[in-house]
């Protein structure tokens, strides 16, 4: 895990940007832990200092209704994520699921499983999302928008999902280890999960990318539990109010920028991830990996480029 | 006829299973949800005045003939799909007993009219764009145009449209903000070039997000394609480069673009909608906010069923184009 870690950083310049900014994200998360006060309440800064454009003293500037935006994007950004999570871990545990029952079963089950998903791939969920929210409405927690927004993002990983399995099936290990006696559960966990693992971890990002987008736009829409915050939230106010026309931009430009930022942090390091799987990438690596090595043992005086190369070999075997 | 066995009567069973499982969700959902529409309607028109009891019985089953909601399970989505099957959406709860039908047959060929051209342009120029970055990808401009589209990609459909908005309408007022065309509906240059002026902006919108995935999915597809030994060969023998992608890279790797087409109708469709809804634009999205607004239930419920038809359908045909494409599914 921290050998892939390492080496996501060191060859990957998207993972490390893409990194970089969510780390970023994430200490904006840690500072909302220390607000001074509630972020959504108003009137809490002095009266002559609200809807002020920003300051030293409030970095973001202020609303007109005296919050502090610098505190309510911290807030917004922390519950966006929430949303997501709660978003990710229920469409991802659909897909997974379904995925590999589909994957593992196969025959009249696998058709029937996927004749659904590739419909459900078809049809579009935004509308779909918007009846039951607004059925939801008064109703809508981030608790239950998260499960909702998950509840019909599962079809596309599914498929995903259940052509690793099928790939997975193929292999002349699981043929070993099935001719060897092991059975199916062991076979599963100790030898698929491991090459599931890396996918569902490119998956769940790209599923953030996902629920983030559809949170924002669903509070937009009015969907989502306007007394909170979220980046969503937060917009959906700033344009309540017409931020822009009363001539107090940085309301709107704030959430928005977060949301751009965010997004592009998340797909950076799906990026970065997918390049690590791609097999084609791999060699590239390991080419620069037998490179490294060549050279740092050239410095110590073994000058041998076989001896380079076995050792450098030898040490991509031990990881 | 062999084609018509093989291919085009499978496909049009899945637009049939498509329609099925859509027309089923859409049915089921609202009715798993805890919350009864009847409920919340009557709460909130009792909630300010005192109205005689039985009134609000006779209100109820008034209300939950018109949701559909009167019978068993069974009943009721038996009698959903008569009533879909007639093509009988019920009427809209603000602006009763205008029928939902009315709605969406008006805001209907603006979304189609701005999908299909946004469609259409995006996915030819993501390809064209995309196969050329995918070719020369170590050239300085297609380093930049990659950086940049990365950044594009992952935004929302709605930050996208509300950027243009507040640029493009707001401080630099080169579009108008709000509205489909201006005057009355004829052939004049005046009405079709308003039109064009206000769907700029919306349009816009759209391609960009469209543009920026089929881009990624052209660039690597070329990728893939230029470490083929015909490229390599063509390379070699001193071909034109524009010709070598041009003819052959973009060429040889059209056909998963058609298939994907059928497969991303239905995102552009979903961004199409919160565009207009962005820019006010009079199509199916607009109908939709405000119908949200007014908690108009029906309209919800006939513009999902529409868009769930409306994008099978799409998909369905862009499938049946498809052996035009690919000689294999033609000649099997």
């Amino acid at each position: 895990m921290l050998t892939t870690i390492r080496d996501l950083f060191r060859f990957s310049l998207s993972f490390r940007f893409g990194s970089l900014i969510l780390l970023l994200v994430a200490v904006l998360i840690a500072t909302s832990f220390f607000a001074p006060y509630p972020p959504e309440k108003r009137r809490v800064v002095p009266r002559k200092m609200r809807g002020k454009p920003p300051s030293v003293e409030y970095v973001l500037g202020t609303t007109a209704l005296g919050q502090d935006v610098f505190w309510m994007l911290t807030a917004g950004v922390k519950n966006t994520l929430i949303i997501a999570s709660i978003a990710v871990v229920i469409g991802r545990g659909i897909g997974v699921l379904l995925g590999m029952i589909s994957g593992y079963l196969g025959g009249a089950a696998d058709r029937i499983i996927q004749s659904i998903v590739e419909s459900v791939i078809v049809i579009p969920r935004l509308p779909l999302l918007i009846l039951v929210a607004v059925i939801l409405k008064g109703e809508l927690t981030f608790v239950t928008l998260g499960i909702l927004i998950g509840a019909l993002d599962w079809a596309y990983p599914s498929k995903r999902y259940r052509a690793q399995v099928l790939s997975l099936r193929e292999r002349d290990f699981t043929h070993t280890a099935v001719f060897s006696g092991m059975n199916t559960v062991k076979i599963v966990i100790q030898e698929h999960l491991p090459f599931i693992i890396p996918y569902m971890l490119a998956d769940v990002v790209s599923g953030f990318l996902f629920s983030i987008g559809i949170e924002v736009t669903l509070s937009y829409l009015g969907l989502n539990d306007l007394n909170s915050l979220s980046l969503g939230t937060m917009i959906y106010w700033a344009n309540e109010w017409s931020s822009i026309f009363a001539g107090k931009p940085w309301v709107m430009i704030a959430p928005v920028t977060a949301s751009i930022i965010m997004v592009v942090g998340f797909y950076l390091v799906s990026i970065g991830i997918s390049e690590y799987l791609d097999p084609r990438k791999r060699l590239v690596r390991l080419q620069a990996h037998q490179a490294d090595l060549a050279l740092e043992l050239e410095r110590e005086g073994a000058r041998t480029p076989g001896g380079a190369f076995s050792a450098s070999l030898r040490k991509e075997q031990d990881e | 006829m062999q084609l018509l066995k093989s291919y085009i009567l499978p496909r049009i069973a899945q637009w049939v299973v498509v329609i099925f499982v859509g027309v089923t969700v859409t049915f089921l959902i609202p009715r798993f949800s805890p919350i009864n529409p009847v409920d919340d309607m009557i709460g909130r028109m009792t909630a300010f005045q005192t109205i005689d009891p039985q009134a609000v019985v006779a209100m109820r089953a008034t209300m939950e003939d018109l949701y559909g909601l009167d019978g068993s399970l069974l009943e009721q989505y038996v009698a959903f799909w008569q009533r879909l099957l007639k093509g009988d959406l019920g009427p809209s709860f603000q602006n009763f007993p205008t029928p939902v039908n009315d709605f969406i047959a008006a805001g209907l060929p603006w979304t189609v009219g701005l999908l299909t051209t946004t469609t259409l342009i995006s996915w030819l120029l993501g390809i064209f764009v995309g196969s050329l970055v995918g070719y020369f990808q170590h050239r300085r401009w297609a380093q930049v145009l990659e950086r940049l589209v990365i950044v594009i990609y992952p935004m929302p459909y709605l930050i996208t449209a509300l950027i243009l908005l507040i640029v493009f309408a707001f401080y630099i007022p080169l579009f108008p903000m709000v509205g489909g065309a201006q005057g009355s509906p004829a052939l004049t240059w005046q009405y079709i070039s308003s039109i064009l002026r206000f769907g700029f902006l919306p349009a816009l919108s759209i391609v960009i997000g469209g543009f920026a995935f089929r881009f990624i999915m052209a660039k690597a597809l070329a990728t893939t394609e230029i470490a083929s030994d015909y490229v390599q060969y063509a390379e070699l023998a001193a071909v034109p480069k524009r010709r070598i992608v041009l003819s052959y890279v973009i060429r040889n790797t059209m056909l998963p673009h058609v298939n994907d087409l059928a497969l991303s109708l239905g995102a552009m469709f979903e961004g199409a909608l919160i565009v207009e809804v962005m820019f006010g634009y009079p199509g199916l999205g607009s109908k939709l906010f405000t119908a949200i607004s007014n908690a108009d239930y029906n309209i919800i419920m006939g513009i999902t069923l529409m868009s769930i038809v409306g994008i099978a359908t799409g998909s369905l045909i862009v499938d049946l184009l498809y052996p035009i494409f690919d000689p294999r599914v033609r000649l099997r």
